[in-house]
């Protein structure tokens, strides 16, 4: 009898569905996850630890401020941790805690700076990102006393801009081309180029500005002028953006080169049609990388540009100010105002480069990564699924 | 009834055989295309390659002019005639050797704790952060540097000085127990400088030795933690061996790095000519600096005399750079990895 029920049953086959979101049906074991005692155990060793320190520093020991809480707190954690783990487990144990514990303190401190950089930046800078005029007007006939209701940094944003249009017109394509050449024509002769290019990645910029300064405004008694930053600028990213460059042609699959040969492709329409369009991710983050190197630096400027107050869009005659420049005169001008005035500009700045770093990012993935992380991916997915479905109905 | 293969003789009188010619040589667009990259590639050469040539001939007047004592001697009167970067250097040496000691080990943990501690959710978003940390522009290091960071490196100058006073180049010209202690004795030194410098060094070092211990073979760490590895123990045995390569490499490509900075240094120090191991001391100075302060009032010998110094300073950084990516290329790190 119950043979043919259990027969009934097995009459339908169920085919599995694969869902990508569902969760696991067994749930996952925490393999090398902490157990409740050792969190209990690491939390309330670094607590003990800070009360500890507090008591130490701040009301037993004539040791006031905060400096000397952190750093007590840190023995004292590394000491707590020692007791603590005897008390559980053997001297391997012991030391593998001590080495996470001083790993992790380690990778927090670097976070700490980063985000007292970042935040004392915009903590100092903010009053002036509020006025309007800040982002439209330049600093001509505006005093180092005046309200931030007055002058702007318009003019340093328009130099920089102008600036690196011009340093880009003249590294993209060189410095492209000459990865082309690297990887797609090889010889000795690239062998050579290869060599002083990535020697030339060492020419600290401040000399790549000397150079500029002593050979275009020196010797040929060209004018300090944005061209001349624009030069400058150029030859310091020129041999980051073509070894960069050479980087990610160097790593198109060469399958691809020789299918396309294969098919009776010239050499040209290879270099063209696959090569370049393969690597365009990575050559579009190759390029912006460079920019937001270029875009904040600030020696070869200081040598070749002269420091303009108004603005200026004429790059082959006369001073122009950029971002950069304009934020280190600040920096160093005795007068308050100018300072957070140049803090504002170093927040500016220091946006544009975040900006130019998300960018890079986005332009890194390729369409297949894109898809699978994240929000956006999820909804692009969607949206092209959904349009997918409304052609074919 | 099998047929003999025909001997050679039968095939006499047979047309010459001979292997098709293929031609290497490229034609019509090909040719165009082959010409015009190797243009681009000789004009970049000859860019790049000039900056080079040209720093090292405007340097051999200056080295005829002053021989040794140009490295030897400290002073930078163009005045009386008394040029060398003998401080100068010591100074850069000083600022970078201050960097790397916090750099380096800072950089080390945190790429350690990236690769090996972090839980992977967050890992992606670690690694964007540091590369980020790199992009900031070195003048936001250094106006950090000088306003946040040097009032309270200056109290710990003074700290230093008081416990640890007697090392040689912790000493400091000035009485530690003075009532009011003399701010302005520990402010724009060497240590100062250093920190900011630290800071642009610290993410790129991070970088490239993250990217090594990323390599680590998988099994080989799983073989480490099967036979009862700690965490710690998997990674003092597996990790830093195979990564030792990375983590002298990324260290020295920093140093490259540290060597030639300008504007953080420009910003903090207090211009000073003279050789001093005392980094806590107010006033040192480095090639970059010294370039960047001199330039606008060079007469022509002065300007020869700093592209030498500018052409020593990249000597120097190119050979660490050198080293360094000898060192990464030649040590197992990346070894079998398939890009």
């Amino acid at each position: 009898m119950t043979a043919t029920t259990e027969q009934a049953v097995e009459t339908r086959t169920f085919l599995p569905v694969l869902d990508d979101d569902a969760p696991p049906q067994h749930p996952r074991p925490g393999l090398g996850k902490p157990t409740s005692e050792e969190s209990f155990t690491l939390i309330g060793t670094w607590v003990a630890a800070l009360a500890m320190s507090w008591l130490v520093t701040q009301r037993l020991l004539p040791l006031g401020g905060w400096a000397w809480l952190v750093v007590s707190w840190f023995a004292l954690g590394i000491l707590f941790t020692i007791v603590t783990g005897f008390m559980s487990g053997r001297r391997v144990d012991v030391v593998d805690r001590v080495a996470g514990a001083v790993i992790t303190s380690g990778a927090l401190v670097v976070g700490a700076a980063l985000v007292s950089t970042i935040g004392f930046v915009v903590f100092r800078g903010w009053e002036p990102l509020l006025h309007l005029n800040f982002f439209l007007d330049d600093m001509s006939g505006v005093g180092p006393r005046d309200a931030f209701e007055r002058g702007g940094i318009a003019h340093a944003i328009v130099g920089s801009a102008i600036e690196l249009g011009i340093a880009l017109v003249v590294t993209l394509p060189l410095g492209i081309g000459t990865a082309v050449f690297m990887t797609e024509v090889g010889g000795r002769f690239a062998g050579v180029v290869r060599t002083i290019v990535e020697a030339m990645t060492a020419l600290p910029s401040i000399v790549a500005g000397l150079f500029v300064y002593t050979v275009l405004i020196v010797a040929i008694g060209f004018p300090r002028s944005g061209f001349a930053a624009a030069m400058a600028l150029a030859v310091m990213m020129l041999p980051i953006i073509a070894r960069a460059s050479d980087v990610v042609l160097r790593v198109v699959p060469g399958g691809l080169r020789e299918a396309s040969l294969a098919l009776g492709a010239s050499r040209w329409r290879t270099v063209w049609h696959v090569v370049l369009p393969t690597a365009r991710p990575g050559l579009a983050t190759a390029v912006i990388l460079g920019v937001a190197r270029g875009v904040g630096e600030t020696s070869p400027v200081l040598l070749t540009s002269g420091v303009a107050t108004f603005m200026v869009t004429n790059p082959s005659e006369g001073v122009m100010n950029s971002l950069p420049l304009y934020i280190f005169k600040g920096a160093r001008s005795p007068e308050p105002m100018d300072i957070e005035r140049a803090f504002a500009a170093a927040t500016v700045l220091l946006i544009l480069v975040l900006v130019l770093f998300v960018i890079a990012r986005l332009v890194a993935r390729t369409r297949t990564t894109a898809r699978r992380r994240g929000l956006l991916g999820r909804l692009r997915r969607l949206t092209q699924h959904s349009a997918r479905t409304r052609e074919t109905t | 009834m099998t047929t003999l293969p025909a001997t050679e003789s039968s095939f006499a009188d047979a047309p010459e055989v001979a292997p098709r010619k293929l031609a290497r040589k490229a034609t019509g667009v090909d040719r165009v295309f082959e010409l015009s990259a190797s243009a681009i590639g000789a004009t970049v050469l000859l860019i790049t390659g000039g900056i080079g040539a040209f720093l090292a001939w405007q340097s051999v007047p200056t080295l005829e002019r002053y021989g040794w004592s140009f490295f030897t001697e400290s002073a930078w009167q163009p005045e009386a005639d008394i040029l060398g970067i003998g401080a100068v250097l010591v100074g850069t040496v000083s600022v970078a050797a201050v960097a790397m000691v916090i750099a380096f080990p800072l950089a080390l943990l945190t790429a350690l704790f990236i690769s090996e501690y972090a839980p992977a959710g967050i890992r992606a978003t670690l690694i964007s952060l540091v590369d980020l940390m790199a992009a900031v522009p070195s003048i936001i290091y250094g106006m950090w540097g000088y306003f946040l960071v040097m009032p309270h490196a200056a109290a710990f100058a003074l700290w230093l000085q008081q416990n640890f006073g007697w090392l040689p180049f912790f000493k400091i010209d000035a009485d530690p127990d003075a009532a009011v202690w003399d701010v302005s004795r520990y402010v724009g030194s060497a240590f100062c400088a250093g920190i900011a410098v630290a800071m642009m060094v610290l993410p790129m070092s991070c970088a490239v030795m993250r990217q090594v211990f990323s390599q680590t073979p998988p099994g080989e760490k799983e073989a480490a933690l099967a036979l009862g590895s700690t965490r710690w123990g998997m990674v003092r045995t597996v990790v830093i061996p195979f990564g030792r390569g990375g983590i002298i490499g990324g260290t020295m490509l920093g140093l490259g790095r540290a060597l030639g900075e300008t504007i953080a240094v420009l910003l903090i120090i207090s211009p000073d000519f003279v050789i001093k191991p005392r980094i806590l001391e107010v006033g040192t100075n480095t090639v970059s600096a010294l370039i960047a302060g001199r330039f606008g009032d060079a007469s022509a010998a002065q300007l020869s005399a700093l592209l030498t110094a500018g052409f020593v300073l990249f000597v120097i950084t190119l050979i660490v750079n050198t080293l360094a990516s000898i060192i990464v290329n030649r040590s197992r790190s990346g070894a079998g990895t398939d890009a």
